[in-house]
């Protein structure tokens, strides 16, 4: 299947819930007043766009429709379908792995799926015939290693550990120094998973980041924040401190094939303007898709009937 | 906990203190921007939107228009809508007349599902209940020997049988309970979506299979307007009994706390509070409702205290007090104290008009906590009775034992000294009166 396809699938239901609503307002070709403006604001409020984003686009929409003179329902929704995508359009979206050994920073709270990204990640870079070293960086949750190693050995990357318990940074150290003499292209770094308002754990994050910069003479090429997908406004608040914290340069977007939402990604580039750069639509290995603003939005919005 | 949905609707509060009367319009407003401080706080649209019509029917029907403080009425009004929400009364455990007791933990992956049976077999385990950890997670990697190093870290059995068949592996646990005359069993099965139909399948024949005295749902309260869906789905396969809220800890927006109990009509139990083992709390709708209106939860506060404190201690302590003879042995004593019973800024949050005080983002770094007990471990025993007697040198010695400044120590003493200058005057107070807690610590 094409990644297209896949993706498609993975949101068949946000289609089903979300683009399904939508698709009835055009349809209908309803009259443009306050109650078509109120539903759409239900809409994006039930698909977690969040308020402050579901009021801009809202608003947004207002003064196009009245300055185009907008008369009915489907015009709207066209307009909408075209600004989502703008929204989502940011430059740089790829990784950047130009400096040997590049090392990808992977961060996020609990549960997120931040070892199973890292496994998915590693699986594909590696079908990019890269060399590639995962760095079990989290040696605060029990058998996390253990869980890393797994995914590791089925990427077929090489798997750098450290003592439960002990220093975090102190492993990303040894993972580097031995990147470096094994001639490894990419590190990917695996970190415990933390809430973002727990201070000391994000001054540990901060540390992790120096010794990557002492190491290999630069910050990590990529910091990756791993937001499950549905997670709802917090994933805004998540994405902000951890972006002050350790500066990031994308977001993973987890478990969307789970959610009928999907919604709360538009709010985080909106609100952050981190790209988003890879998203989780399975259980399986090869199921991270790079992030293509065009294929989601038509793969939002593209009904059956479509 | 909450914190955003609280300071949102303090600040809708806030406005209304000083207002006399209110008009139906004002109210309206006020309702409005109640709903959008729900949706912010990730509340299911349909919940939100019923709340704020239940409590507009009653604003009809009570006081509030023609209250002269219409602030409190409406506080008032929230408030019990707010309990109501949540489910009113606290939801305990259920146990099985005929042993063993058997609870299946299920929910979504990374909700917190292995980390919590553990969580829940410690605190059964406190309670003089023994638990048998059974681990049905055959799909994630590693996650028995997860369930295997948190059984080791509490001292409780755990039962698996590898990759097999979780159906097998459950009843198979249950069985082996029931010979080593254990009387719970905890279930901790994979997580699994909602909607992946051979998975929940196998949920409903470990339920066949073992007939679970409670399926307790576990969710995370960071979900968003999903909450929903998942939680009625799970339901509607399972019959759920309960519900775990995990990761409560942090800024949750905890929209899933108000919504869960509304769409599921299964009860919120238990709230996972933080990383230790230990950090679960039984949930109380009164209690949160009241923090979450920023007016303080005195109760859990006193029962975090007692937990640690016996009365003696306490007698003890206040004698001290009296007599000021309170040292920096005792402060450290009370320090340690305190220190089991939480995080310091969750407890300083449960005390009334305290979390109001507190500047936005106070976060007590738990390290400065542990800077402040090698100082005090640093000193000789005279020093710690006497502290008036360290002079420079001593100073220097102090903070090279125990890793910091002579800065740091110069305000841990500083800060002593006006502490007990403080507890002097308190010492003619009432008998057996609780003492202050060290709270300038940890600056």
């Amino acid at each position: 299947m094409s990644w297209f396809g896949k993706i498609k699938t993975a949101l068949a239901r946000t289609r089903e819930a979300f683009g399904g609503e939508l698709e009835t307002m055009a349809l209908a070709r309803r009259p443009v007043d306050d109650e078509l403006w109120d539903d759409l604001d239900e809409i994006l409020l039930k698909a977690d766009f969040g308020v402050p984003t579901t009021a801009k686009i809202v608003d947004a929409l207002k003064a196009v429709a009245k300055q185009d003179r907008y008369e009915t329902s489907d015009q709207v929704v066209a307009r909408f379908r075209r600004d989502v995508q703008n929204f989502l359009t940011l430059p740089a979206m790829g990784l950047d792995l130009e400096r040997k050994p590049a090392v990808v920073l992977v961060v996020g709270v609990n549960g997120s799926g931040k070892t199973t990204t890292i496994g998915k990640l590693a699986a594909l870079l590696r079908t990019q015939r890269k060399r590639v070293m995962v760095v079990a960086a989290d040696t605060f949750r029990a058998a996390a290693a253990e869980q890393l190693e797994i995914w590791a050995k089925r990427a077929g990357a090489e798997f750098i550990r450290g003592a439960e318990g002990s220093d975090p940074s102190s492993v990303v150290f040894d993972g580097i120094t031995a990147a470096k003499a094994r001639g490894v292209d990419v590190v990917l770094v695996d970190t415990a998973g933390r809430l973002q308002t727990k201070t000391n754990l994000m001054e540990e994050l901060k540390k992790m980041r120096r010794i990557i910069e002492r190491e290999t003479g630069a910050p990590p090429s990529e910091t990756l924040l791993v937001v499950d997908g549905t997670t709802g406004q917090n994933a805004l608040s998540q994405a902000k401190l951890f972006n002050e914290a350790t500066q990031l340069t994308g977001v993973v977007v987890t478990k969307l094939d789970s959610s009928s939402k999907g919604g709360v990604l538009v709010g985080i580039v909106d609100q952050l303007v981190v790209p988003v750069k890879y998203i989780g639509i399975g259980e399986s290995q090869d199921a991270l898709a790079p992030f293509d603003p065009a294929d989601f939005t038509k793969a939002l919005f593209e009904t059956a009937a479509a | 906990m909450l914190e955003a949905l609280s300071e949102r609707l303090g600040a809708i509060f806030d406005r209304l203190a000083n207002r006399g009367r209110l008009s139906e319009s004002d109210v309206a407003e006020v309702l409005r921007e109640v709903r959008i401080a729900l949706l912010e706080a990730d509340v299911a649209l349909p919940v939100a939107k019923e709340f704020v019509a239940a409590i507009k029917e009653k604003a009809v029907g009570s006081d509030v228009l023609t209250s002269l403080s219409p602030a409190q009425s409406v506080i008032k009004l929230v408030y019990d809508e707010l309990v109501e929400l949540m489910g009113g009364a606290a939801a305990r455990l259920t146990y099985s007349d005929t042993p063993p007791t058997v609870y299946v933990l299920v929910g979504l992956q990374g909700s917190g599902k292995t980390t919590h049976a553990g969580k829940l077999a410690l605190r059964l385990k406190e309670q003089g209940r023994r638990t048998l950890l059974v681990a049905a997670d055959v799909y994630r990697p590693a996650a028995i020997d997860q369930l295997k190093t948190l059984g080791k870290q509490i001292d409780l059995p755990v039962f698996d049988e590898g990759q097999g068949d979780p159906v097998k592996i459950a009843r198979d646990g249950v069985a082996e309970a029931r010979r080593l005359g254990i009387p719970t069993v905890i279930v901790d099965t994979a997580g699994r979506l909602q909607i992946d139909e051979r998975l929940m399948a196998e949920l409903e024949a470990i339920k066949a299979a073992v007939k679970p005295t409670e399926i307790l749902f576990v969710a995370d309260a960071m979900t968003g307007q999903e909450a929903v869906n998942v939680a009625k789905t799970f339901n509607d396969r399972l019959g759920i009994t309960g519900v775990i809220l995990t990761k409560m800890d942090g800024d949750a927006r905890g929209g899933a706390a108000l919504s869960i109990h509304r769409m599921t009509g299964a009860p919120i139990k238990f709230v996972g509070v933080g990383e230790k083992v230990t950090a679960l709390e039984q949930f109380y709708p009164d209690r949160l409702a009241s923090r979450i209106l920023g007016m303080g939860d005195v109760l859990t506060l006193i029962e975090k205290t007692q937990s640690v404190y016996s009365e003696q201690q306490a007698e003890d302590l206040a004698q001290k007090l009296r007599k000021s003879q309170f040292t920096l042995d005792d402060f450290l004593a009370q320090l340690r104290q305190v220190r089991k019973m939480g995080s310091m800024t969750e407890i300083m949050k449960m005390i009334p008009g305290l979390s109001k005080a507190l500047p936005k983002d106070i976060n007590i770094d738990e390290k400065d906590v542990s800077k402040v007990e090698a100082i005090i471990c640093s000193m000789t025993r005279r020093e710690r009775d006497r502290p008036e007697i360290l002079n420079g040198s001593r100073r220097k010695r102090i903070a090279v034992g125990s890793g910091t400044q002579v800065s740091d120590v110069n305000r841990l003493v500083k800060q002593f000294e006006s502490s007990r200058q403080m507890m002097k005057q308190f010492g003619g107070m009432k008998k057996g009166r609780f003492p202050k807690l060290p709270l300038g610590i940890g600056r």
